[in-house]
C-alpha cells in the first residue's frame, strides 16, 4: 500500500515562517481569544496552491511573511459614498487617524477600538468565535491568522435602528504597508445598521468581520475595494444570523493585483435571509487583475432564503473566480437557495474559473444555481449600433446591464447610484 | 458500513460462496433460471416479480464454478503471473509492471464525498478464472455449461442460437436486433459472439487479452493512450493488473453491423474485477456499444477498478452506454461492489462525436466520471446520466468535458436521485481553452430527493479561458412534487407506482438518448432501484 507522500512539510514551514514575522498584541479582552485562534492557525497550516479551496487562487502573496509593495494610485474620484451622511472612521495604512475620523460618541450607537478596548468589553466572549465556527467544514487559516494577529478594528453594538450609515475608510498611503484589521458588529434583536466600507487598505490588506445578527435585525454591508492596482488583499466575512433576520452585502472590486473575499454565512434562525452579491470590473492592463469570491452559506434553520449574485467584467487577460456554496443541513426544510456566478469576458485572454456547489441533506427544499461565461452578445450590440449609439457607448451599456442583478442587491437607491457611478467612471476611462 | 468489509478469510483457489448466500435465499432464483427466459421478455417478468418481492437484489446470486486464482495480493510476482497466464509479450509485461512501481508511489484518492473503510489492497485476489477456461475454449460449445446458465440468467443471449432462434420465431427477440456480446465473467472474457460476422466487415471484436495476442500494433499504439499508465490511483492500479476486458476496432468508414456488447459479472468472492475495455474508431466508422455489469449478493466489498479507453479519429462515432448495476450492499449497507472507474473518450479527429449514456443504479461506493478530450476541430461530447442511490449507497459521479479543439461543443445532462439514507453527488468539469475559440457547452444537473435522510449534491468545476466560447451551467435540487403525486393517486396507483412514475419522467431526457431497448431495461431499473424508498 502506497504511503501518502509527505505534504505537510512546506505547509508548516510557511506557516513558522509567518508567525514568526506577525507582532502579535498582548494583553487586552481579547488575550484569550487571540490565543486560541493562535493555536488553530497552526493546527491547520496556512493555505498552498495544492489546497482544493486554493485551486484557483494562488496564496502565496497572502502567505509570504513579508508583503509585496504597492504603488498608491492618484485618485483624483470623489468619495464614494460622499454624498451620505455617514459616520466616517478613517484608516490609513491600518493606523487610526482621529483627526479624519468622525466623532465616535455621536454615532447614537456603541462603537469602540479594539487597539483601545480595556480589559472589561461587551465584545469579550464574542471575538473570534465567529471565525471559529466559520472553520469547519473548510478550513479559513487566514482568518484564523486575522483573529490572533490584528492591529485594530472596530467593535460596534447596534440596539435600536441606527440613525445614520457608518463608513469605514481605509486609506493607503505607504507603498509597503502590510495591514490586518478585525471589526465585530453585534445586532440586538429587532436593530437595524448600514455599514459601508471603501478603499484599498494597504498594500497587504486582511480583513475580517465578524457580523452577530439578533432575532428580527436588519444588517445592510456595502463595500468598495480601492482601485490600485497593485494591491492585495483577503477579506473574510463570517455572519450569524438569527430567526428573522435579514443580511444583505454587497461588495463591488475594481483593480487590485489580488482579492479574494470569503463570506461566510450561518443561517441559524428559522425565517432569516441572506443576501451576499458582487460586481467586479477587472483590467490586466496595468498589472495582473485577479479576483476571487468565495461564499459559504449553511442553512440550519426552517424557512430561510439564501441568494448569492456574483457578476464579473474581465479584460486583458483578468481573472475572475468564484467557489460558491449552499448547504442545507439535516432539517432545514423549506430552504430557498439560489445562486449565479456570471462572467463578461471582454477579450480572449481573460477567464473565469467556477465551482458553484450544492451540498443538501433536507428532501423540502429549492435549491438551484447557474453559471455562465460568454462574450458580449452580438445581436444586442448590433441593435444598440443601428439605433445611432456609437460602439464604446454600447459597449458600456451592455457591461452596465450585465452587472444590473448584482447591483439591484443593493436597497438604498442613492447607494446603488453611488455604485454605478463608479461603475461608469471605470468604463469611461477605457474607452 | 461494515467496517471490514474488504478483508476475508479464505484459502486460495478455492470456491466456498454458496454458504454465503445460503442464508438469505433468493425468492427469484427459480424463476429466473427458466431457460427460456431471454432479456427482452424479462423486462416486464421482473418488473412484476420486484414488486412481489421488495428490494430485492435480482442479480444476487452466485454460480458454483471452480476456479483458478492466483495468489492473495499484489507484487511484481503477481503481475508476472497475470501476464504470463494471458500470454502476453513482454512489452505488455512491462508496461503492467511501470503501472504497478508508479501505482506504489500513489495515495488513494480522498476527494470524493464517498466515506468507506480503508481498502486493504494486499487482502484481494487479483486473478480469477473458471477452471474450465484454462483450456481456452474452441468455440462456446467447450465452455462450461454452468458458466452458459449463468449468463442466461443474466439475461444475455450469448450463444448465438439463441438470438436466431429469437429470428426463428421462439422467443421475444425483435426481428433484426442483433447485439454481439463480449462476456467478462470475474477477470476473464469467456466467449464473444458473432465473431464471424463482425469479421466480414472488418470490425474486430475480442476480448483484450486475445487482443494484445492477435492485433498487437493495435493495442500497441493506443492502448494508455487516453488513460495513460499513471493517470490517477485507480487507473493505475488497473493498468498494472487489468486481466481482461474486451477490444474493439471499427475501420475507416464502417458502420459496425450491430450494437456491441459487453456483459461483466463479478462472481467470486474477495476477487477484484479489473477490466479494460480499448474502441478505436477509426476515420468515419460508427459503433454503438452497450456495457452491462452484476454481481452475486455477498456480505463483504468488492473492488472493481475498470478502464474504458475510446479513441476516436476524424468523423468517428460512438455511443457507449452503460446499465450499471453492480450489487449496492444490503439495506444496512453491508458488501457491495465498491465501483471505481476511469471512463474517457479522445476526439483525436476533427468531427468526432462521442456519447455516454449511464445509467447507475448499482454499486455501494461510485466513483465514476466518463470523460470527452474534444481535441479535433468541431468534435462533439455529451454526457447523459441517470445516477440513482438508495438505502446505504453513496455515487460520486459526473463527467469531464475538456474543449481543446475549435467549435467544439458538450452537452450534460445529469439527473441525481436519492432515497433511503443515500449520498448522491454529481462532479464534473468543463474546461474551455484559450484555442478552443467558438465552442460551446450547455449543462444541466438536476437532483431528486426522496425522503429526509439522503443528500444531493453538486460540484461543478468551470473553467472558461477564452471569450468566443459559451459554457452555461443549470443546476436544481428539490423533492419530488406532491402535486405530481397527488395526481397519480388520484388516478389509482398505489404510493411507489406514482414515485416511480415521477422519477422515470424527471429521468426521461437520459432514458431516451439509450438505445430503444436498454431503456426499457433502465425504466424498470429505475423503479426497482426506488422500491422501499416511499413511505
Amino acid at each position: 500500500m502506497a504511503a501518502p507522500k509527505p505534504r505537510g512539510d512546506l505547509r508548516a514551514e510557511i506557516t513558522a515562517a509567518r508567525i514568526a514575522a506577525l507582532d502579535l498584541p498582548q494583553g487586552g479582552f481579547t488575550a484569550a481569544a487571540r490565543k486560541e485562534a493562535l493555536a488553530r492557525l497552526q493546527a491547520m497550516g496556512l493555505p498552498t496552491r495544492r489546497d482544493e479551496y486554493w485551486k484557483y487562487t494562488d496564496p502565496t502573496a497572502l502567505t509570504a511573511p513579508e508583503a509585496a509593495p504597492a504603488a498608491v494610485l492618484a485618485d483624483d474620484e470623489p468619495p464614494v459614498f460622499g454624498a451620505l451622511d455617514a459616520l466616517k472612521i478613517v484608516f490609513v495604512d491600518g493606523l487610526f487617524d482621529a483627526a479624519a475620523s468622525d466623532d465616535l460618541s455621536l454615532a447614537g450607537i456603541e462603537i469602540s477600538r479594539l487597539a483601545e478596548a480595556g480589559d472589561i468589553h461587551w465584545a469579550k466572549g464574542l471575538y473570534g468565535t465567529l471565525e471559529a465556527k466559520g472553520q469547519v467544514p473548510v478550513a479559513r487559516p487566514l482568518a484564523a491568522l486575522n483573529s490572533a494577529a490584528a492591529s485594530d478594528g472596530v467593535l460596534i453594538r447596534v440596539t435600536g435602528r441606527a440613525p445614520r450609515p457608518v463608513e469605514l475608510i481605509y486609506r493607503h498611503e505607504s507603498e509597503a504597508s502590510d495591514v490586518i484589521l478585525h471589526h465585530f458588529v453585534k445586532i440586538d434583536p429587532q436593530a437595524e445598521l448600514t455599514l459601508l466600507e471603501s478603499g484599498p487598505g494597504a498594500a497587504r490588506f486582511n480583513a475580517v468581520m465578524e457580523v452577530d445578527l439578533g432575532a428580527g435585525a436588519r444588517f445592510h454591508h456595502i463595500r468598495v475595494q480601492g482601485r490600485d492596482h497593485h494591491r492585495r488583499a483577503v477579506t473574510h466575512l463570517f455572519a450569524r444570523i438569527a430567526a428573522g433576520a435579514l443580511f444583505k452585502s454587497f461588495t463591488l472590486t475594481m483593480n487590485g493585483a489580488l482579492t479574494r473575499n470569503e463570506a461566510v454565512l450561518d443561517i441559524a434562525g428559522d425565517n432569516a435571509v441572506a443576501h451576499v452579491a458582487g460586481a467586479v470590473v477587472g483590467d490586466a492592463k496595468t498589472a495582473p487583475f485577479h479576483q476571487d469570491d468565495t461564499v459559504f452559506v449553511t442553512h440550519d434553520a426552517v424557512g430561510c432564503e439564501s441568494r448569492q449574485v456574483f457578476k464579473k467584467v474581465l479584460k486583458n487577460g483578468a481573472t475572475g473566480v468564484f467557489q460558491g456554496k449552499i448547504l442545507v443541513r439535516p432539517g432545514a426544510q423549506k430552504t430557498d437557495g439560489y445562486q449565479i456566478s456570471q462572467s463578461l469576458l471582454l477579450d480572449g485572454d481573460s477567464q473565469f474559473l467556477a465551482k458553484p456547489e450544492l451540498e443538501i441533506y433536507a428532501d423540502d427544499v429549492k435549491c438551484s444555481h447557474g453559471s455562465t461565461s460568454g462574450a458580449i452578445d452580438e445581436t444586442a450590440l448590433f441593435y444598440l449600433r443601428s439605433r445611432g449609439v456609437p460602439l464604446a457607448e454600447a459597449q458600456s451599456l451592455l457591461v452596465l446591464s450585465f452587472l444590473a442583478d448584482a447591483i439591484a442587491e443593493i436597497e438604498e437607491a442613492a447607494i446603488a447610484d453611488a455604485i454605478t457611478q463608479r461603475l461608469e467612471g471605470w468604463l469611461a476611462r477605457r474607452r | 458500513m461494515n467496517p471490514r468489509s474488504m478483508n476475508a478469510q479464505h484459502e486460495q483457489g478455492r470456491r466456498k460462496a454458496p454458504e454465503m448466500n445460503g442464508n438469505r435465499p433468493m425468492a427469484l432464483e427459480t424463476d429466473m433460471q427458466a431457460p427460456s427466459l431471454d432479456v427482452r421478455e424479462g423486462v416486464d417478468r421482473e418488473t412484476v416479480e420486484t414488486v412481489a418481492n421488495m428490494g430485492s437484489y435480482k442479480y444476487g446470486w452466485d454460480t458454483d464454478i471452480e476456479m483458478d486464482y492466483a495468489p492473495k495480493g499484489l507484487s511484481e510476482d503477481i503481475i508476472r503471473l497475470i501476464s504470463a497466464k494471458n500470454e502476453e509479450p513482454d512489452w505488455m509485461t512491462d508496461w503492467r509492471l511501470q503501472a504497478y512501481r508508479r501505482w506504489l508511489q500513489m495515495a488513494e484518492p480522498r476527494w470524493a464525498m464517498l466515506r468507506y473503510p480503508q481498502i486493504d489492497y494486499q487482502d484481494q485476489f487479483y486473478y480469477a478464472k473458471p477452471k474450465s477456461m484454462t483450456q481456452r475454449p474452441k468455440s462456446l460449445e467447450d465452455v462450461d455449461p454452468k458458466l452458459l446458465a449463468t449468463y442466461e440468467k443474466l439475461g444475455i443471449p450469448l450463444k448465438e442460437q439463441m438470438l436466431l432462434a429469437g429470428v426463428e420465431g421462439a422467443e421475444a427477440v425483435s426481428p433484426g436486433r442483433r447485439v454481439a456480446v463480449d462476456a467478462v465473467f470475474d477477470s476473464v472474457s469467456v466467449g464473444t459472439t458473432f465473431k464471424a460476422e463482425l469479421a466480414k466487415a472488418g470490425v474486430i471484436f475480442c476480448s483484450i487479452s486475445e487482443a494484445i495476442r492477435e492485433h498487437p500494433d493495435l493495442v500497441r499504439k493506443y492502448l494508455g493512450s487516453v488513460v495513460p499508465q499513471s493517470d490517477n490511483f485507480f487507473a493505475t492500479l488497473n493498468s498494472a493488473v487489468f486481466s481482461d476486458g474486451s477490444f474493439v476496432y471499427i475501420p475507416p468508414n464502417t458502420r459496425c453491423p450491430m450494437e456491441l456488447s459487453t456483459y461483466f459479472r463479478i462472481n467470486a468472492e474477495n476477487t477484484g474485477q479489473f477490466e479494460r475495455t480499448l474502441i478505436i474508431a477509426d476515420k468515419g466508422s460508427y459503433v454503438s456499444y452497450l456495457e452491462g455489469c452484476t454481481a452475486p449478493k455477498r456480505d463483504i466489498a468488492q473492488l472493481h477498478a475498470a478502464v474504458v479507453e475510446i479513441v476516436l479519429l476524424d468523423d468517428a462515432e460512438v455511443k457507449y452506454s452503460t446499465v450499471q448495476n453492480w450489487f449496492p450492499g444490503d439495506e444496512e449497507g453491508r458488501g457491495g461492489i465498491y465501483n471505481f472507474v476511469t471512463k474517457r473518450a479522445d476526439c483525436r479527429g476533427a468531427r468526432s462525436r462521442v456519447m455516454w449514456t449511464q445509467v447507475e443504479t448499482g454499486s455501494a461506493i461510485t466513483w465514476k466520471y466518463p470523460s470527452c478530450l474534444l481535441r479535433g476541430d468541431d468534435s462533439q461530447g455529451e454526457f447523459y446520466s441517470i445516477a440513482i442511490a438508495n438505502n446505504m449507497q453513496q455515487a460520486d459521479t459526473g463527467t469531464k468535458m475538456v474543449h481543446l479543439g475549435k467549435r467544439t461543443r458538450s452537452r450534460i445532462v445529469s439527473k441525481g436521485i436519492s432515497a433511503g439514507r443515500a449520498q448522491n453527488t454529481y462532479r464534473g468539469l468543463v474546461s474551455m481553452h484559450p484555442r478552443a475559440t467558438d465552442s460551446r457547452n450547455y449543462t444541466q444537473c438536476d437532483s431528486l430527493l426522496i425522503g429526509d435522510r439522503c443528500g444531493a449534491h453538486t460540484v461543478p468545476y468551470i473553467e472558461v479561458k477564452n471569450n468566443s466560447s459559451r459554457v452555461e451551467h443549470e443546476a436544481t435540487t428539490s423533492k419530488v412534487d406532491d402535486d405530481q403525486l397527488f395526481y397519480c393517486r388520484s388516478r389509482g396507483m398505489d404510493e411507489e407506482e406514482a414515485v416511480a412514475l415521477v422519477v422515470n419522467g424527471f429521468c426521461r431526457e437520459v432514458l431516451q438518448a439509450l438505445p430503444m431497448e436498454f431503456a426499457m431495461e433502465a425504466q424498470a431499473l429505475v423503479a426497482i432501484s426506488l422500491e422501499g424508498s416511499v413511505g
